[in-house]
């Protein structure tokens, strides 16, 4: 049996762990700083669950922020539903904000999350004093140069997939396996980041039973699926904004990313906005270069 | 009073309920109701269908599972309406309102099982407009709990429809069934949806009766 502690340099686990109930589901918050600091709001992306925040999170704490993130439902130690959608995770959001405080706080997004709590600043600018969006900014990038019809095709093959999956579902469980093999697993979705770094969120990102590690997050949630989204949609809660805006976009391509292009949100930028591009930083910016984007999030907080 | 059977189907965490309002032989006729609706107890007057007639409660409706707190999409609704063809294979559909926009995305997902599909009017049938409007966070009615699930009902009534994803699915429509018409409009309600449908090949516009007639003559 292997060891259920990893060390990874610089990540701490949460200070504090917390329930806040939404809509009758159970969502696991967690908080690292001091509890009396002002707070910031940060929002994990898909597939991923707030503990991959343990080493970028303490270093906005050790500047001086209680920051407060959650697990989305289905994700990490949240509860599992019997559906997931875009209001639900918006109503979710804003149960946690409602938990933290009733006036305007900064949020801090990646990937999905940053769309989700752009979205959520459009809809409540009265819960929002600053937006950062850590790539987190949809935009037709890699669909731009497909004809229609390759479009086509590719929505009829996700849709078939789609309802071969939903056909397969009832009693599915997570693969399990050792601490490396889920490491590698995940190395596939992360090529950029290190084997340390992916051992270290098996651990707090799975559990242990007799037959090995399994990712905590429900197993029956799948990458992709269908509907009639568009990212230019998802843009259009920028230009409205009127709060200070930080944008962070990593320019190295890779699979869990939208394929971004500063050109493609040009148009799209609030009045009051910094836009960083990180070179050779791929879409995981605070967790390849914690540091640095930590530097960022704070100097343009303060 | 009503003799229908009604037997269960496990979608995910969602147990359906699939109700037998009619018996025979045959492909059967698949009811889609409408958003807050339910499968009727008894055949729709002025319905006729000379083999089976199926209803199936989605999702937070009718007799079927009432998840706990939302997260509705016409999408998963779609799983739900395909996870009875996987039960019974071939079907003619009928759908009603938000029921007839399922039905659409059903018949373009699975063409070669979905011999027919008749839109008629009914709850729902104009969703969200062609593209969202301003962002907003929405919540039930507060303390109503049950079927229909309140979550659904404010949720399911703003999901966007843009024309070319109606067209996409027309396409599919007309690239895998084997019918000259495979869909037919009945509607007094024309939301752009039914427009973009209304404007292309493929589409007939008869009155449901004579529609079903049709499609109950398709082997």
């Amino acid at each position: 049996m292997e060891d259920d502690e990893v060390e990874f340099p610089g990540a701490r686990r949460p200070d504090r762990r917390r329930w806040v109930d939404s809509g009758g589901v159970r969502l696991a918050v967690v908080e690292w700083g001091d509890q009396d600091a002002p707070p910031v709001v940060v929002a994990h992306g898909g597939f991923d669950f707030a503990e991959t925040l343990d080493v970028f999170a303490p270093l906005l704490a050790d500047a001086g922020w209680r920051v407060v993130s959650w697990d989305q439902r289905g994700h990490g130690d949240s509860d599992r539903a019997a559906l997931y959608s875009w209001d639900a995770d918006l109503r979710d959001a804003v149960a946690v904000l409602d938990s933290v405080t009733e006036g305007p706080v900064p949020v801090v997004g990646h990937s999905k999350g940053g769309s989700l709590l752009m979205y959520l600043a459009g809809a409540m600018p009265h819960r929002v004093s600053a937006l950062v969006n850590l790539d987190g900014l949809p935009s037709w990038g890699r669909m731009s140069d497909v004809a229609d019809r390759e479009r086509s095709r590719t929505l009829r093959r996700e849709i078939g997939s789609w309802l071969e999956h939903r056909r397969t579902l009832v009693g599915r469980e997570r693969k399990p396996g050792s601490i490396d093999e889920l490491a590698r697993r995940r190395g596939r979705m992360n090529p950029r980041l290190s084997v340390e770094w992916l051992r270290y969120l098996v651990t707090v990102g799975a559990t242990r039973s007799e037959d090995g590690w399994r990712w905590k997050i429900d197993p029956t949630m799948r990458l992709g699926g269908f509907g009639p989204f568009h990212p230019e949609w998802a843009l259009r809660h920028l230009p409205g904004l009127d709060v200070p805006f930080l944008g962070v976009l990593g320019l190295e391509q890779e699979v869990m990313g939208w394929g971004t292009r500063p050109e493609h949100v040009a148009g799209f930028l609030p009045r009051d906005h910094r836009f960083e591009t990180l070179e050779g930083v791929g879409h995981f910016v605070h967790v390849e270069q914690p540091q640095r984007v930590a530097d960022l999030v704070t100097g343009f907080l303060s | 009073m009503s003799d229908r059977r009604t037997t269960w189907i496990q979608h995910n965490r969602v147990r359906l309920a699939l109700h037998e309002l009619q018996s025979g032989t045959g492909r059967p006729l698949l009811l889609l109701h409408g958003l807050g609706e339910a499968t009727p107890e008894l055949v729709p007057a002025g319905l006729r269908w000379p083999g089976p007639v199926l209803g199936l409660d989605f999702t937070g409706h009718g007799e079927s599972t009432v998840p706990t707190g939302g997260g509705y999409t016409a999408e998963i609704l779609v799983a739900d309406a395909d996870a009875v063809l996987a039960r019974v294979g071939s079907v003619t559909l009928v759908g009603r309102g938000l029921g007839a926009y399922i039905g659409l995305l059903v018949t373009g997902a699975r063409p070669e099982l979905v011999r027919g599909l008749a839109i008629t009017d009914g709850a729902g049938l104009v969703g969200g407009g062609t593209e969202p409007g301003s962002p907003s966070i929405v919540y039930p009615e507060p303390g109503r709990t049950g079927s229909p699930d309140p979550y659904a009902l404010v949720e399911l009534s703003r999901d966007p429809r843009p024309e070319s994803y109606v067209q996409n699915f027309m396409d599919f429509i007309l690239d895998g069934s084997e019918l000259e018409e495979p869909v037919n409009i009945d509607t007094s309600l024309r939301p752009p949806w039914i427009e973009t449908l209304l404007g292309g090949p493929g589409v007939s516009r008869d009155p449901l009766a004579v529609a079903l007639d049709r499609f109950a003559a398709i082997p």
